[in-house]
């Protein structure tokens, strides 16, 4: 019988009442995304979920490309925690994998070193006046989403299969190095085998893909990417995924992570112009979706409200293949009901 | 500047980044930086944990310790516990701190992510926002992210984005009494000083 290891590592995961933190990069890229979160968490799950307009970034990206220092960062971390106090929270809910991965760290740093928890409550209190509680749990929404799988699926409108087969869609699913890698205990799954992704795909009919560089990094890198004439190393280590995945014929890609999203979405476009290839047979990509576009699809909600339209691989074969309904003739309008002029076509990629 | 291993110390992350090395090599095997640029994690913690004072000078002087891309997944893996991505974080915050990392191409390029990513944190209150994603400096964005930026004013209300709206929401403006506690912090911390050294050096 085959060992299923994921379910040797669990985390706990809060029930209910959570303060939200926004994503720099996924309401950067995926806005969408963000509202889809509140919408199933309110309406479908009947949860609280606080969105306080007072948040502000974590400096995580400036953390890791070495232009905030720890101290600062570790004290900015206490003021957003002190929203969060002041708000009546306890469990803290960030959106981005960075974020998470930050949070993570300076708890465990406080755990550590009482000292160094002290000198930051100190700093708050010299900077804002402000006095913060560590939250009681910390769990990244594809967390929540993973634990109300099976309460999520009766709801569906569409299962992970494809239609004209009747077989499961076959998914890759990466998760965001920061995820489990940093603090294996805080991933379900922990990092060799994480099951955040992989529990939401089987529970909602699909078959996840294991492929040979699976639990590689998306290649981001931060400064790897951030400097334009360094991002060689970024699409480098993304086109050695799409290669290792390229023979299992994915239907599309699953992510947790919001820059990983975004990189695997836009390095197939930037792989396509430079050496006219795709990796898949028709020459429009593996479509790229992120857990909230996922769900919320499979709920029945407009792709073009989720946002699908700001990706560039085309999502349409695939809403397709799973019998989405869509108006194409929405795609491309605005807010206002106006139709925008259509974005210029790649040249290699294919465009609907 | 004597004593460099001492200065190093002082980051309070030192001690949980390198414990003992066993030079095993783990870390290099699974580094996605190792496979793309001659960069050796394994090396950086064997120079360190020997502690001779010209090499790690020469250390923070070099383009090899801005190699690193901050996976992380380098902690994963490491038999005794070291963190070689979180040793590359207080090499990086000393060479920046005592001026060595202008003497390296890639160290060079930190003045560029504090006028644009430092920047973004204290004047807008994001890392990373829309309209200071440049389509002309983000050609691998391709032409939807170009499109999307042009009638963006039409498209985030569109996603439930509250773009440079007032209250909660996608891509709010962030109030100004917000970032005026994120520069104190700053200020308070080191932040300031630190960003100054390095536009300054």
């Amino acid at each position: 019988m085959e060992k299923r290891y994921w379910n040797e590592y669990q985390k706990e995961i809060a029930d209910d009442h959570y303060f939200y933190e926004r994503s720099c990069i996924r309401q950067t890229f995926f806005p969408g995304s963000e509202a889809a979160f509140l919408r199933i968490l309110r309406d479908e799950l009947g949860k609280d979920i606080c969105d306080n307009p007072h948040q502000h970034t974590c400096t995580g990206i400036g953390y890791h490309s070495d232009v905030v220092p720890f101290e600062t960062t570790m004290t900015v971390v206490a003021r957003l925690f002190a929203l969060m106090t002041e708000a009546g929270y306890e469990n803290y809910v960030p959106s981005c994998v960075t974020s998470f991965g930050v949070f993570s760290e300076m708890v465990e740093k406080w755990e550590h070193d009482p000292e160094l928890l002290a000198k930051t409550r100190q700093w708050l209190w010299e900077a804002t006046k402000r006095e913060f509680n560590i939250p009681k749990n910390i769990a990244h929404p594809s967390d929540i989403i993973y634990k109300n799988r099976f309460d999520l699926q009766p709801k569906m409108k569409y299962q992970l299969v494809n239609r004209f087969t009747g077989k499961p869609l076959r998914v890759v699913e990466h998760i965001g190095c920061h995820y489990a890698k940093i603090f294996p205990d805080k991933g379900i799954g922990k990092a060799e085998f994480p099951y955040v992704l992989a529990g939401m795909i089987e529970a909602w009919g699909g078959e996840v893909i294991d492929y040979p560089e699976r639990r590689h990094c998306c290649g981001f890198g931060f400064r790897q990417y951030l400097v334009r004439e360094n991002r060689g190393y970024s699409v480098s280590n993304t086109k050695k995924k799409f290669e290792s995945m390229e023979p299992y014929e994915p239907d599309f890609i699953l992510t947790n992570c919001p820059g990983c999203a975004m990189f695997m979405d836009k390095w197939q476009y930037t792989i396509a112009e430079m050496e006219n290839k795709t990796f898949d047979h028709e020459g429009y990509g593996i479509p790229v979706l992120t857990y909230e576009e996922l769900t919320g699809l499979l709920l029945g909600y407009d792709p073009w409200t989720l946002g699908l339209q700001l990706h560039q691989v085309q999502s349409e074969p695939l809403l397709e293949k799973i019998g989405i309904a869509y108006n194409p003739g929405e795609k491309y309008k605005g807010i206002s009901g106006r139709l925008l002029p259509r974005p210029a076509s790649p040249e290699c990629l294919k465009q609907i | 500047m004597n004593n460099l291993k001492s200065y190093l110390e002082q980051d309070s992350r030192a001690n949980d980044a390198l414990k003992a090395c066993m030079n095993c090599g783990m870390c290099t095997a699974v580094c996605p930086a190792a496979e793309f640029y001659d960069y050796d994690p394994r090396r950086i913690c064997d120079t360190v944990q020997r502690g001779n004072e010209d090499e790690i000078e020469a250390l923070l002087k070099e383009d090899t310790i801005w190699y690193c891309g901050q996976c992380m997944s380098c902690k994963t893996r490491c038999p005794r516990g070291n963190v070689p991505g979180e040793l590359i974080q207080v090499l990086r915050r000393a060479s920046q701190e005592l001026g060595y990392f202008t003497e390296s191409e890639k160290g060079e390029q930190q003045k560029r992510l504090m006028n644009s990513i430092g920047s973004n944190v204290l004047e807008i209150g994001y890392c990373v926002y829309p309209d200071r994603v440049f389509p002309e400096e983000h050609p691998e964005q391709g032409p939807i992210w170009e499109w999307y930026i042009e009638n963006i004013e039409e498209i985030a209300p569109k996603l439930g984005a509250n773009y440079h709206g007032k209250g909660p929401g996608a891509l709010r403006d962030i109030p100004e009494e917000d970032l005026e506690e994120v520069r104190k912090i700053f200020e308070v911390t080191g932040g300031m000083k630190f960003r100054e050294t390095v536009q300054n050096t």
